[in-house]
């Protein structure tokens, strides 16, 4: 499995007749066609989404489903803007227009005009600066805690390294209710910075046992040696612990990232408008009349592309990340 | 404090070594204490304030104070059959969709053991439905069970519209579907966990067995099952706490309906706290009552942590 260093390169390969034998040879084989098709009809979710995503509205409720249909942009279009109905007179004069973009010809085709976007784009830029403005605050944060726990003789660390993950245990929605009364009695409820501070803290007991495991393999001897030749001990975390720990940094950076891209519970408790991000909204893309399922898979097809390509640049630390760096390998 | 023992120390020969020590306690202190500070503010806190709320009658939106009723909330909740309801339908869940996720995930970790061309790519492939959102997974599953247009009934064998099953509005299959998605989303944890234990087992306990003409059977179950059993046991504790805390996925794909067929406890406080009447007061009292069970589960996972940890 591409997620763990092979132990002992040398002696990989087996020696053992009864594993190279054509029966065993052949059994291997029956086993990854297995997978491979267990690998498959997993994935036929996440294929049926990127489908309808592509359908036009018609094709997207069809009964049979359609497998084979004409790809349409109809979806996204629907998902990005709002558009008002036009009547049969309206349709035969925008028709004549020439001015009209390829979004706009999407929308006629219809029947409808566009008055402007959605507020989905809007609310997918709360997403980004909320879960990448927080994601910086508790990297940096979980980095200085990490290192204090990994470097230097704390007393009773084992007891808050135990409370910086029970925080984390907490189901949300019993966090919520205090949350939601103070941020409401101090002004923050349904702001940027709520939302940043709620989620840098919902992060950060995550960033501190992860940095941590990657801290505690950095040798101290490099920082000793460092120390002796006349570093202080913030110049050597500085250039000497930081450099080694750029991978770990990264892994949990993205960690952070998904985990407050994908946060549903929160934002939908602690935002109303302004400050809503995308996961609570996409469930009320539904629309008027009816509901719109292309514009649904376009938008979930938009906010799953890049978990997707994470998981697979951060293979190597899925493990990791999803034990709070508890077991490594 | 610090600045103190700093000038006690008069002896200058000591004082580079001693300034060290003393700068690096100090640089720990102001290392950690952010993070706690946030904690304390955003967790502990709220924390000790919904237990005081617990044993009030406050309602977020009304215009009172809270007022103190005791033990009344408590009363109410633990008495209500429909609490009870809530609770059983949460373990029963919790209890058959981890059960399953064990199972295939750890015999998915069986076939995946062995390395085989592009058997990374295939991992990696299986393991991308744990990594999405669990609202946009219920709503691209809510799709696919649609009786009419959906594909699910289709892929399972019912091809006739009018015959095939509802999933999700039918009381008895609704928590079934919940248990599907929530096995298809999270086998591949387990899976993950398991593989990182099965690799983890020395070649050679095989290579004496196979010495030794051991069955397949006995190999599995006195070398493979003890080895894997820490890691799988681990993943078994997570994904309960997780199951206990079933909210996203329950809200995308069914909202607690139909009726209150899913209606797991987490949906039930939120409705409590911040739907209808907004019941502050009782909805923290069950949340209560949740925390009390959750921490008793956390806790046995964090020892087995340890345990792993250390052994």
């Amino acid at each position: 499995m591409a997620a763990q260093p092979v132990p002992h390169p040398a002696v990989n390969y087996s020696t053992r007749v009864d594993e190279i034998s054509p029966r065993a040879r052949t059994l291997n084989g029956i086993r990854a066609v297995i997978v491979l098709l267990i690998a498959l009809v997993m994935l036929i979710p996440v294929a049926w989404m990127t489908l309808t995503a592509f359908k036009s509205r018609p094709d997207a409720v069809a009964v049979p489903p359609k497998v084979l249909f004409e790809p349409t942009l109809e979806g996204f279009v629907s998902l990005l803007t709002s558009r008002r109905q036009l009547t049969t007179q309206q349709i035969e004069e925008y028709s004549q227009r020439t001015d009209l973009n390829w979004a706009d010809q999407i929308a006629l085709s219809r029947g409808q005009a566009i008055t402007g976007p959605s507020n989905y784009p809007q609310r997918l830029a709360n997403s980004l600066i909320i879960a990448g403005v927080s994601t910086i605050f508790s990297v940096a944060l979980g980095l200085l805690s990490a290192y204090s726990f990994s470097r230097f003789n704390i007393p009773g660390a084992g007891d808050l390294l135990f409370f910086i993950l029970s925080t984390r245990m907490l189901p949300p929605v019993v966090v919520t209710i205090p949350v939601f009364l103070m941020y409401r009695a101090i002004g923050i409820y349904d702001t940027h910075l709520g939302m940043i501070i709620l989620y840098t803290v919902f992060n950060l007991s995550f960033s501190v046992w992860l940095l941590k495991g990657f801290l505690d393999e950095i040798p101290r001897e490099y920082e000793e040696a460092a120390m002796v030749d006349g570093y202080t001990r913030l110049q050597a975390f500085v250039k000497i612990v930081l450099p080694q720990s750029l991978t770990g940094i990264a892994a949990t950076t993205v960690f952070c990232l998904i985990f407050a891209w994908n946060e549903y519970a929160f934002a939908l408790m602690l935002t109303a408008d302004r400050a809503r991000t995308a996961p609570p909204s996409i469930p009320s893309v539904l629309g008027t009349g009816g509901i719109e399922w292309a514009a649904i898979a376009a938008g979930s097809l938009g906010f799953l592309i890049p978990v997707v390509i994470v998981t697979f640049t951060l293979r190597k630390y899925l493990l990791r990340g999803v034990t709070f760096g508890a077991i490594r390998q | 404090m610090l600045k103190h023992e700093a000038q006690a120390t008069p002896a200058p020969a000591s004082r580079p070594s001693n300034r060290r020590q003393i700068s690096d306690r100090s640089l720990s202190q102001l290392f950690i204490w952010p993070t706690l500070i946030l904690l304390i503010i955003i967790n502990i806190f709220p924390l000790f304030y919904s237990l005081f709320l617990s044993f009030t009658n406050y309602s977020a939106i009304a215009n009172r104070p809270p007022e103190w009723i005791g033990f009344t909330n408590f009363d109410r909740l633990l008495n209500s059959n429909d609490i009870w309801g809530y609770f059983s339908l949460t373990g029963r869940y919790a209890l058959i969709s981890v059960g399953l996720q064990t199972v295939i995930g750890f015999g998915l970790a069986l076939l995946l053991r062995k390395k085989f061309r592009g058997s990374g790519i295939v991992t990696t492939l299986i393991l991308i439905p744990m990594m999405l959102s669990p609202v946009v997974v219920g709503l691209f599953w809510k799709l696919m069970f649609n009786p009419a247009y959906g594909i699910f009934n289709y892929l399972v064998g019912f091809s006739n519209p009018a015959t095939a099953p509802d999933w999700l509005a039918s009381p008895s299959l609704a928590l079934w579907a919940i248990i599907i998605v929530d096995v298809w989303m999270w086998s591949p944890f387990v899976m993950l966990l398991c593989l990182s234990g099965l690799s983890a087992i020395p070649d050679y306990l095989y290579e004496a067995a196979a010495i030794d003409r051991a069955s397949a059977w006995f190999q599995f179950r006195r070398i493979t099952l003890p080895q894997v059993a820490p890691l799988l046991l681990i993943a078994v504790l997570f994904r309960t706490i997780e199951a206990f805390k079933a909210f996203d996925l329950v809200m995308g794909l069914t909202g607690g309906g139909p009726g209150n067929a899913t209606q797991m406890i987490s949906v039930e406080i939120y409705s409590q706290a911040f739907l209808g009447q907004f019941r502050t007061g009782r909805a923290s009292a069950l949340a209560y009552i949740v925390l009390v069970i959750i921490i008793a589960v956390s806790n046995v996972y964090i020892r087995t942590l340890n345990k792993v940890r250390e052994g």
